[in-house]
């Protein structure tokens, strides 16, 4: 590989996380001086080749070529001296450290004396600043800055080290639309200085206004590219980020679909006291007995958020109104919404799930746990029965119910999750990405587990970013985006063209 | 394998059982029922407030307030015992009876936990600062109560709960086991002690499953200070004396032993058996040091070791840990 347009090349790229396939022998060319976007939904592997190539992820199959030079990174450094540099969604800056100290953080200026030498530091900040067009003093601390300054900052720290490459991972999600303005400025001004851009997102608008080139990414694999970015249609890129099938993995069966079981009105959660932003804007729908309601979005559309305003995790913030059974509900807090028939299956196992070190058991018993008291303690056989009823059910593989539950396996514990909640006996179950990093059989058994579910009289919601998935188990499918619901499907008259447009509209 | 990992499992109990042949050998005043009941009685104080800071470390807390809550508990004890309460322009004298005293000693302990609780769950103080400001206010408290200077002659009634025997056992021995006890019960058998692991182990896990935090937190902190109390009043009684001073430091022998016994500081993990061996090693260390004739500056560090081999051994049971 010996291109001078090419700058850096993966090739045939592929890498697993335990037993799930993240890339699978992926090539990818970044040209030279052009920005490069890649396209694809959730998890269709884009953070991931990012990451393998910015040396965040060291072990991989596959070759990654530097200007047609073999490299292999060990760590993100290695990387950087290559020339290529990452901006990170979240960012990664000290905020109690001025801007200039945070470019030279850790190849700090040193006078004859050894001392700091902040006027030369300075003095660079200002012109790498000055090479971005970005109007920030050296001496400003970072936390004085808004989000998309600090990411002006990031890139300047990246040209310090004379990046050939600068890969952008999703960068406007977290700033205004001005501030979005202004990093497109810089990125033509980096283009004008020859530095070649990779891009990730997936608001289309904005791609068509900065993009070169698109590369689609679609379940691991690569699945074409646009060179001429120009003459490129909506159309052309939601073709390239959807197509996937999922129908001959699961059917779903029909269940009878009764009486309205949970339904909202208005619901809105700001970002702040100051109702400046909403997470979640002026959201209605309703959810009948025995149906599954599917909510698709991208990320940051505000599904997440929505499940948690009507779980109680924000009751002072959130306004609009909640009906069970018909009758209107004020829910307080997370107890409260139990109380009421509520369980939530959250987005994160680990971190909000389980507690990882119990056994199964505890976890099982936790959201019920007086079901296993007897005359005032905690009993033992009673919880061991319990665990074991829906360790049966749910086919949740452990050695026994006393293992603990940081050693299942993904599938497990999201099972044990489950578990969890119907041992409340919930009404309303809300599922958030309940399959995220699990493979593909336990998958499917947890499509299975909703539809009995569904079948057992439980209105169910979920929460999904992977398009076939929510087509196939979903009764309806909302779309939100941008925090609000931009759409409402059917299943039999969704399609994934249609959804995918409702998304990112 | 198997044999490392009993090892491992029962590695304070086997310290403490080398301590003591160590001992043994090295001394013929160690072994003796006299050092016996010494030992036990004087780490009752430390146990006390141990059962109480393991509650509050396995939810991922600390408190730093125990020596000066045990030292105010402890000095309200003794004074209303002593003074009882006058309102000269009322004209009303009450008078305050052994276990009035003893109620009232708990009650303040009791209500100064609450409120570390209250800062930290209402205000989301953090624990550290919280009960930090707190060991002062309370130690200024006994300050106040006692105008400096000790509150002795407490009368033989009181002094029975420091230094009386009942069946052959030490009275502050009697009341450790009990609370020892009820703390092992609750820990194991209790929706409350469940909880506090659960809190500690994933808070957030803990929340979304509906648990009322706040509430569980308080309890716990309120618990300490309860704890910290009871220890305040064995030692006054013990004494027969409730110093101002009383308690200082007291809270970092009670965070040494929490940690010896096994139970981790980032939450979740642990038990009150463990603490209890975790006291005894500071106890029969302190003791074996003193009959060795060790120089008190050489005990202290000594005794630093001894905590950091513990982590060290903690940190090779459990590598995965944060």
């Amino acid at each position: 590989m010996s291109d001078n347009h090419h700058i850096l090349t993966a090739r045939d790229i592929t890498k697993k996380f335990g037993g799930i396939t993240a890339l699978d022998h992926v090539t990818i060319d970044v040209h030279k001086g052009k920005v490069n976007v890649v396209v694809g939904e959730n998890g269709a592997g884009k953070s991931t080749l990012m990451k393998i190539l910015s040396g965040v992820y060291p072990e991989y199959g596959g070759d990654l070529f530097v200007n047609g030079e073999k490299v292999n990174f060990s760590n993100p450094k290695e990387a950087m001296q290559k020339g290529i540099a990452i901006i990170h969604q979240e960012l990664n800056l000290v905020p109690y450290l001025s801007v200039a100290a945070n470019i030279f953080l850790g190849r700090e200026i040193v006078n004859a004396m050894g001392m700091l030498d902040f006027k030369k530091m300075n003095g660079l900040t200002r012109s790498l600043l000055q090479r971005l067009d970005c109007d920030i003093s050296p001496t400003t601390l970072v936390s004085d800055l808004r989000v998309g300054q600090q990411q002006q900052v990031e890139i300047a720290k990246a040209l310090l080290e004379e990046a050939k490459v600068v890969i952008m991972d999703e960068p406007t999600s977290a700033i205004t639309d001005s501030e979005v303005e202004n990093l497109f400025k810089v990125i033509a001004t980096l283009k004008k200085q020859g530095v070649s851009i990779l891009y990730i997102s997936h608001k289309l608008d904005e791609l068509f206004k900065i993009a070169d080139r698109f590369i689609g990414l679609r379940d691991g694999k690569m699945v074409g590219t646009i060179e001429d970015a120009d003459r490129a249609t909506k159309d052309d890129l939601i073709r390239l980020m959807v197509g996937r099938d999922l129908k001959n993995l699961y059917v779903k069966e029909e269940s009878p679909i009764g009486e309205e079981v949970l339904r909202v009105e208005g619901i809105s959660l700001p970002k702040d006291r100051t109702k400046s932003g909403f997470l979640v804007k002026d959201v209605s729908f309703s959810v009948r007995k025995g149906e599954v309601l599917g909510i698709f979005g991208l990320m940051g559309a505000g599904r997440t958020e929505l499940l948690e305003t009507l779980f109680g995790l924000h009751p002072k913030l959130m306004t609009g109104k909640i009906y069970i059974d018909g009758e209107e509900v004020k829910i307080k807090s997370v107890m409260d919404a139990v109380n009421l028939g509520m369980g939530l299956v959250p987005e994160d196992r680990k971190e909000d799930g389980l507690v990882l070190q119990m056994q199964v058991s505890k976890n099982i018993s936790m959201a019920s746990i007086d079901q296993t008291v007897k005359n005032g303690f905690l009993n033992d056989r009673l919880e061991s029965k319990l665990a074991k009823s829906y360790m049966a059910d749910l086919k949740i593989k452990a050695s026994s119910e006393k293992q603990r539950s940081g050693n299942l396996s993904g599938g497990n514990q999201q099972k044990v999750v489950l578990s969890k909640w119907l041992a409340t006996t919930p009404r309303i179950l809300f599922l958030d990405e309940p399959t995220r990093g699990i493979d593909v059989n336990a998958k499917n058994e947890i499509y299975h587990l909703i539809n009995d579910l569904a079948k057992k009289g439980l209105g169910v919601l979920v929460v999904s970013s992977e398009l076939p998935e929510i087509m196939a188990i979903s009764d309806r499918i909302l779309v939100m985006g941008e925090s609000r619901i931009t759409g409402v499907f059917n299943q039999k008259e969704a399609s994934e063209d249609a959804i995918m447009n409702a998304a990112i509209s | 394998m198997s044999i490392k990992n009993t090892l491992l499992k029962f590695q304070s109990i086997i310290a403490l059982l080398v301590m003591c042949i160590v001992l043994t050998i090295m001394s013929d005043k160690f072994l003796t029922p006299e050092n016996g009941w010494n030992i036990m009685r004087q780490i009752s104080v430390n146990v006390c407030i141990s059962v109480g800071m393991t509650l509050v470390i396995l939810t991922r807390g600390i408190d730093l307030s125990v020596g000066s809550i045990l030292a105010f508990s402890g000095a309200v004890a003794a004074g209303l015992l002593k003074y009882g309460v006058a309102m000269p322009s009322l004209n009303i004298y009450v008078g305050f009876t052994v276990l009035g005293a003893l109620l009232a000693g708990l009650a303040v302990g009791g209500g100064l936990g609450l409120f570390n609780g209250w800062m930290i769950t209402r205000f989301k103080v953090p624990p550290f600062v919280a009960t930090l400001a707190m060991l002062t206010i309370a130690r200024g408290a006994t300050m106040l109560w006692t105008g400096g200077f000790p509150i002795t002659g407490l009368g033989e009634d009181f002094a029975f709960i420091g230094t009386g025997w009942f069946l052959g056992i030490p009275m502050p021995v009697w009341i450790t086991a009990i609370v020892v006890a009820i703390a092992v019960v609750v820990t194991k058998k209790t929706k409350f002690g469940r909880y506090v692991y659960a809190i500690g182990g994933n808070e957030s896990a803990a929340r979304l499953s509906g648990l009322n935090i706040s509430k569980i937190k308080v309890w716990v902190y309120a618990l300490a200070g309860i704890l910290a109390a009871v220890g305040g009043i064995i030692l006054t009684s013990r004494l027969d004396s409730a110093q101002p001073n009383a308690g200082f430091s007291y809270e970092l022998d009670s965070i040494a032993a929490v940690v010896i016994g096994g139970t981790s500081l980032s939450g979740g993990r642990g038990s009150i058996m463990g603490t209890v061996q975790g006291a005894l090693i500071i106890g029969v260390l302190n003791s074996g040091l003193v009959l060795l004739n060790v120089s008190p500056f050489w005990q202290q560090i000594i005794k630093g070791f001894v905590i950091l081999v513990a982590v060290i051994m903690d940190r090779v049971n459990h590598p995965n840990e944060d």
